[in-house]
């Protein structure tokens, strides 16, 4: 099939999904269900075909229709249209992939299973399942749609869905207060970061009267754009990014995103949508590398949110928020990777960690729905109980931690290897490379707490539910285990020596340098050193308890309890908006109510002051009148005989 | 024999005479009497004038110019008269009384 029907099907498939499970299926929560996986599959089947189009043949599509005309701008026009390269291809696939794989896991975790006193099994099914579907299939569209918009435009109007979609979701259960304010507390923070992307949008339209993608490339080829254009062009999509992609400072929207249900944060806040603000980035690399500045901002940023959101994972009990700390670490190595010039390590850390963080994301459902409970300190020794989730996070794990041969090993040290050999970040590059090589020991450390928490040692929590505690059903397991596959494959198709998917995607438009071609083995196998250092200390603290991880936190003091804080920064921005912004705003409030309200009625009471002061004068009387019309004639007349006079 | 001085002294002595009652006089109907003696006032110092100071050159119509000004003022005082007696009657109707103290409508 040609490329662009292709294109259409990919497209229209979710999204009649979600139109028809809106308009039909409010009360048929099967057919809701039902329609959206349908749409869904039918999109990643389409998706295979492109990938194997592109990727076999070279086939390529950027088609671009005018959507709005301004004849006070000479006519110019706003552009949308489609758009699908290698990048587009490869996001394509993991997009419609991991959103399949979610939406058949979701249908089993929606359905809650209880034990009465008998120890009967009773199935409760959410009520709002045909909700859930609904919005999961717009997502999905949005999100398709994101990856094949072929201008900043198109891309911009899928974002906002996204963004939408992503409040929406995460306020699911929005009956529970915490939920409710997690998803605005989401919506607002990314809203900042998008008020600089439309600006950005703006501004770059002003520059180069184009939004294509395909235009502003050639522009930038031709050196059309100036350095300070490209800069501050780059920047402020970074800042829509920054926001999306849980970067440093907006990052705090993330881990209380996990209000939302696991299927929701393992498709949305971990393998798509967060992935975005990297896929911006990845989109407009050439203009990033037109502008030096953009590029180290770009990787200092994701450095810094590298290391630093991987420690508050360290402290954290709940299971999820590892997870979320985990994302923004792991986004912040992608940024990282591309602020370094390394497109091809970013995307394929993106390509990867979207697989396994899914998949982690997925067991840790899995883990909750069998406990009832999101503190690690309340789990343990649910190996025996739950195999299949516990392979299967042990794999997404380890393949978090970066051990070879799963797929986190070859795409993180693509990103070790891009920053190493960074042509744009000479200066930073020790600190840079010291931040990604502590943030491998962290995430192991992390993760390894993670596993010997949950699955290792004794069940520690409620005594009473130890005995109902099972394993996943079929409709959950089977996706986990599909899951697998790509979490320990996908890392091999960036092998050293070959470097498949660094050539492949590194033509997907026209770069100074992709970096295709990164690996350097000493750095390898001091990062698998690292990676092993971390597992075992987790190990030591954790599973075998030789070291005591009550010592440790009392060791290092009240750097423990600033992470466990989340070093303070909802504080701060609370400080900041509650009480910093508030007061301004009630400063002027006070100013406009007292100050500008005052001069008007002000001026309106002295009007009517004085007409009041004036009013006796008007006595009704026409004898009154004619009295002083006599007397100042009189006057006036001895006025005319003095005058006359002298 | 009276000059032109006891003419005028009479005329002023009506004028004020009108005046007065115009601006002191509560009843309608009066101040209205008083305002057609002003008036004659005026048409006695017109008269007056031509009389003696009528210029025996020029134009022949400025040798009645007095004269006409009088009768003017004396066609103009009538429709006056018909006007403010019918304007009146009219607030008679409407508020059954004459006193103009009493009509202050536009008091502020």
């Amino acid at each position: 099939m040609e490329l662009f029907a292709l294109a259409l099907v990919i497209l229209l498939a979710p999204l009649a999904a979600f139109v028809l499970s809106a308009l039909l299926a409010r009360r048929a929560w099967q057919l809701a269900g039902g329609l959206t996986i349908t749409g869904v599959a039918v999109a990643f089947l389409a998706s295979l075909a492109v990938f194997a189009q592109v990727y076999g043949h070279e086939a390529r599509l950027d088609v671009t229709v005018p959507w709005l005309t301004i004849a006070p701008l000479a006519g110019r026009a706003l552009e949308i249209g489609l758009r699908i390269d290698p990048l587009t291809a490869v996001m394509l696939l993991s997009v419609s992939g991991v959103s399949l794989l979610v939406q058949i896991y979701s249908w089993g975790y929606l359905h809650e299973v209880e034990f009465d006193e008998h120890g009967h099994p009773h199935v409760h099914r959410d009520p709002g399942f045909s909700r859930y579907y609904t919005w999961m299939a717009l997502f999905t569209t949005s999100m398709l749609g994101l990856v094949l918009a072929s201008s900043l435009l198109l891309l911009f109007v899928c974002w906002e869905l996204v963004g939408l979609c992503s409040y929406l979701l995460i306020g699911y259960w929005y009956e529970r207060p915490a939920a409710a304010l997690a998803a605005k507390k989401a919506f607002l923070t990314t809203r900042l970061g998008d008020l600089g992307f439309l600006i950005g949008l703006a501004y770059l339209w002003w520059q180069t009267g184009t939004f294509t993608f395909s235009q502003l490339e050639a522009l930038v080829a031709n050196h059309a754009i100036p350095p300070l254009v490209a800069t501050v062009g780059a920047l402020l999509l970074f800042s829509g990014a920054v926001g999306k992609s849980a970067q440093w400072p907006l990052h705090v929207w993330l881990p209380d995103a996990m209000e939302g249900p696991t299927p929701v944060s393992a498709l949305i806040h971990a393998a798509t949508m967060v992935a975005a603000g990297v896929y911006l980035v990845a989109r407009a690399f050439f203009l990033f590398q037109h502008s030096p500045e953009a590029m180290l901002v770009v990787a200092l940023i994701g450095g810094f949110t590298a290391i630093f959101a991987a420690t508050m994972g360290l402290v954290n009990n709940d299971i999820k928020r590892v997870m979320a700390y985990s994302t923004c670490s792991q986004l912040g190595y992608m940024m990282l990777a591309l602020g370094a010039g390394g497109l091809a390590a970013g995307t394929f850390h993106l390509f990867t960690h979207s697989w396994f963080k899914a998949l982690l994301f997925l067991t840790a459902g899995s883990v909750i729905h069998a406990t009832g409970t999101q503190d690690m300190r309340e789990m343990g020794g649910l190996r025996a109980k739950l195999p299949g989730t516990c392979w299967a996070m042990t794999l997404a794990g380890l393949a978090l931690a970066g051990i070879p041969p799963l797929a986190g090993f070859w795409s993180k040290d693509g990103i070790l290897g891009a920053v190493f050999d960074s042509p744009t970040v000479v200066a930073a590059k020790p600190l840079l490379l010291a931040f990604a090589l502590v943030t491998v020991f962290l995430t192991a450390f992390y993760m390894g707490r993670v596993l010997f928490l949950t699955f290792g040692g004794q069940w520690r929590g409620d005594p009473q539910r130890w005995p109902h505690v099972h394993e996943a059903p079929a409709v959950m397991l089977w996706p986990m285990l599909v899951l697998i596959v790509p979490t320990v494959l996908a890392g091999f198709w960036n092998m050293p020596a070959q470097f498949a998917y660094g050539h492949f995607v590194e033509h997907s438009l026209l770069y100074a340098h992709t970096l295709a071609e990164q690996f350097h083995p000493e750095l390898a196998i001091f990062s698998i050193a690292l990676a092993v250092a971390g597992l075992v200390v987790a190990w030591a603290m954790y599973g075998a308890r030789v070291i005591s991880a009550a010592a440790v936190t009392r060791a290092f003091g009240p750097l423990y309890g600033w992470a466990l804080n989340r070093w303070g920064f909802d504080h701060l921005y609370n400080w900041l908006v509650g009480t910093v912004w508030v007061g301004l705003a009630r400063g002027i409030a006070a100013f406009d109510l007292g100050v500008i309200d005052g001069i008007v009625n002000g001026v309106a009471r002295a009007t009517v002051a004085l007409g009041q002061a004036f009013r006796p004068l008007q006595t009704g009387q026409v004898q009154t009148y004619a009295w002083v019309v006599f007397g100042g004639l009189i006057v006036v007349a001895v006025a005319i005989m003095l005058g006359s006079r002298i | 024999m009276p000059g032109l001085a006891h003419f005028l002294i009479l005329g002023a002595a009506l004028f004020c005479l009108g005046t007065f009652g115009a601006l002191a006089r509560r009843n309608a109907v009066v101040v209205l009497m008083s305002i057609e003696l002003m008036l004659n006032g005026l048409n006695i110092t017109f008269v007056a004038f031509n009389r003696y100071l009528a210029p025996s050159f020029g134009p022949a119509a400025s040798a009645w110019a007095g004269q006409v000004f009088a009768l003017f003022i004396i066609a103009v005082a009538a429709a006056e008269a018909a006007l403010g007696l019918a304007i009146v009657i009219a607030v008679y109707r409407l508020r059954h009384t004459v006193q103009v103290d009493q009509i202050d409508l536009m008091r502020g």
